[in-house]
């Protein structure tokens, strides 16, 4: 896909949210209320509104070739920074994803073996020392200095003993 | 004066305190690192370590952000010098004679220059903004919500006639984070609002934290890797204690252009949009034109690094005035430090200096804090942090992933937050490629709600009359600014416009 034919893909996708937003906002009261002044939904109502006004004016403008996006003929997503890009996002989805299933502490130890062993390609003594010191750091920082406890889902259990250690 | 004097002494004292004083000290060390590495700026630090703050009490936690951002400043030079790569756009304007300089072998030379000037243009605007904010700040006391919210559309005008970029896609970006602030419960009738799919993690809206670091942190990564490929050239530094001597006594080649490049700097700052990045470029042109070597720039003159360098430090102070004295921010940076201080409960705006004078003096005499220790570890380390740029980026770019993921977890403590985060973050990347500038959106989440507040509250006094915010002075010239600067770039088009019709019609005769 060129940056051109992205211009126009995003301009009339942004069009798009831009009334699912209008549609949504008049769901509430757009106009006036007595004693209330603007309704609920005036503000995000007008505001998407006028989100859809200067997308129609970025397709208007893609048609006369006005931006430099519109008249890129280059790719978008190109072949040598996709894989890039894309195993970035990847890897962040899957952390996503993990921490849903065993927990964010086992996740991270999988994200950061692949990331660093199988993107980095980093030896295996410094992959292993920031598997385990990074989650250890962030345990410490948010569960112990913060008191926010990070989601751990079934390995929950497992960390039984250690909110012994830490609130006995 | 006087009376500013025991203020400020007080505040002096109170960012001495040995947690604000270790605050500041880690605040500039950690700037300076993420200010040099390519990519990432100050508003990335704040963005993704915000959360973190939450460790400290909230004098300390702004001050640590705020010590951030000054550091960073002053790191963008480093990577500009040694890398060829601006740290941050703010220091783009660096490389031009840092880059010639570093490639002669004088880098050591450049990376003082800058060090120094950016002390300069810190001390130069600090002092600028222990005087003007007070006044500004009692003057603001006279603002009602017609004047705030005027002022905030005279903010997102500044970003459509002075941000330089598409101007539809920079309207499309401010309205994006304007609707986004407005999801959750309605501010005044408390129906909710902008519920997608009854998700329930849209009831208590979108955080702005969560669109700041899935498009500071997630987005810029993504663009970064994009860009580098993680591939860097760093140019070696070996400077002795006798070096440094030599090259501080190079000063008085740039002390008067720098001097003046501060001034400017600071004043760009104030306004919001301008800020940083222009101001460093008009700078390094108005040295160039003071110069008696004009034609030495962009081949290796110590100027060229000192102008941008002082311009963008200004700048950075600059655009705290707006966001302590009128709630207003002048940088994204400022917007999310703004959005931090709400979360502490401490809202920015004139009442804060009546309200909480130890903190904003506090503030302020860490301002004059940072901008010592800073240039002192600048100068210190600047081998160390050359070497942590050879740092791999797939050593990096795992470890902000995960500050991003849990800091965008912490402060609603759920995965919803998190999901978000990431789309944003996705979402960032695809916009920022086909040139939607995001800053804009990040400043509109910060302000929607205070937006929305007040042009309620003037409609409902106004029984709707819209002319409310014509008739009253402030807000009338506010909004008359609005206009015109929103008009600007159509004018400026107009007239090239002509200007090219003009200059081709003899053309067209022969």
């Amino acid at each position: 896909m060129t940056v051109r034919t992205a211009e126009l893909l995003m301009a009339v996708v942004c069009a798009l949210c831009s009334v699912g937003l209008m549609i949504k906002s008049a769901e509430l009261n757009i106009g006036w209320v007595e004693g209330r002044g603007p309704g609920a939904g005036a503000w995000p109502f007008w505001l998407s509104a006028g989100m859809l006004a200067v997308s129609l004016l970025t397709v208007y403008r893609w048609f006369g070739r006005v931006t430099a996006e519109s008249r890129s003929t280059e790719p978008y997503l190109s072949r040598e920074n996709l894989p890039v890009v894309g195993v970035s996002a990847g890897s962040i989805l899957f952390l996503l994803v993990a921490t849903h299933l065993i927990g964010i502490y086992a996740a991270l130890f999988l994200f950061l073996m692949f990331y660093l062993k199988f993107v980095g390609r980093h030896s295996w003594p410094l992959t292993s020392v920031l598997m385990v010191a990074l989650p250890v750091f962030i345990f410490c920082l948010f569960e112990w200095a913060l008191k926010i406890p990070l989601p751990k889902s079934v390995t929950e259990p497992l960390f039984y003993p250690i909110y012994e250690l830490m609130y006995s | 004066m006087e009376s500013i004097l025991p203020l400020l002494g007080a505040g002096i004292l109170e960012a001495l305190q040995p947690v604000n004083l270790t605050m500041i000290v880690l605040g500039c060390a950690i700037g300076l690192l993420v200010g040099a590495m390519p990519g990432l700026g100050s508003v990335n630090g704040v963005a993704i370590l915000l959360p973190i703050t939450f460790l400290v009490p909230p004098t300390a936690a702004i001050i640590f952000l705020a010590a951030i951002y000054y550091g960073a400043m002053y790191g963008g030079a480093i990577s500009s010098i040694t890398l060829g790569i601006p740290g941050a756009s703010t220091a783009v304007a660096t490389v031009f004679d840092g880059r010639p300089l570093a490639q002669s072998g004088r880098a050591d030379q450049a990376l003082s220059a800058a060090a120094v000037a950016s002390f300069i243009g810190g001390t130069i605007s600090v002092v600028l903004f222990t005087l003007f904010a007070p006044p500004l700040a009692a003057f603001a006391l006279k603002f009602g919500p017609p004047e705030e919210f005027a002022l905030m559309v005279l903010a997102f005008a500044t970003f459509i006639g002075l941000g330089g970029d598409d101007i539809p896609k920079t309207i499309f970006s401010i309205l994006i984070g304007l609707v986004l602030a407005s999801v959750g419960l309605d501010i005044i009738s408390g129906q909710p609002r902008l519920i997608f799919g009854d998700i329930s993690g849209f009831l208590h809206g979108v955080n702005f934290l969560v669109l700041a670091i899935g498009i500071y942190g997630i987005g810029e990564m993504l663009w970064t890797l994009e860009t580098t490929r993680g591939k860097v050239v760093v140019h070696k530094v070996r400077m002795s204690f006798r070096d440094l001597l030599r090259n501080l006594a190079d000063i008085k080649q740039y002390i008067g252009t720098t001097s003046l490049g501060s001034f400017l700097g600071y004043f760009v700052g104030t306004l919001p949009a301008a800020g940083a990045t222009p101001a460093s470029l008009m700078s390094y042109g108005l040295a160039k034109t003071f110069s008696k070597e004009p034609e030495s720039f962009g081949k290796g003159n110590v100027s060229g690094v000192a102008a941008p360098e002082a311009a963008n430090n200004a700048a950075s102070t600059g655009s705290m005035l707006p966001m302590i004295t009128l709630g207003i921010p002048g940088s994204p940076t400022t917007a999310i430090l703004l959005g931090g201080m709400i979360i502490w409960g401490l809202r920015p705006g004139p009442l804060l200096f009546s309200e909480h004078p130890d903190f904003v003096w506090g503030l302020i005499g860490s301002l004059y804090i940072a901008n010592l220790v800073t240039v002192l570890i600048n100068l210190a380390f600047i081998p160390l942090f050359v070497k942590v740029l050879t740092l791999p980026f797939t050593i990096l770019a795992p470890i902000i992933y995960i500050l991003c993921i849990v800091g965008g977890y912490a402060p609603t403590q759920t995965m919803h937050d998190v999901w978000l985060m990431f789309l944003f973050g996705i979402a960032g990347y695809l916009l920022r490629k086909l040139n939607y500038p995001v800053a804009p959106a990040v400043l509109a989440i910060v302000l929607g709600p205070l937006a929305e507040r007040s042009l309620r509250q003037s409609l409902l006094a106004s029984q709707g009359d819209m002319f409310t915010f014509i008739e009253r002075p402030i807000s009338g010239v506010c909004i008359l600014f609005a206009l015109a600067l929103m008009s600007y770039p159509v004018v400026r088009r107009f007239r090239k416009k002509r200007a090219a019709r003009n200059g081709s019609a003899p053309d067209a005769e022969a």
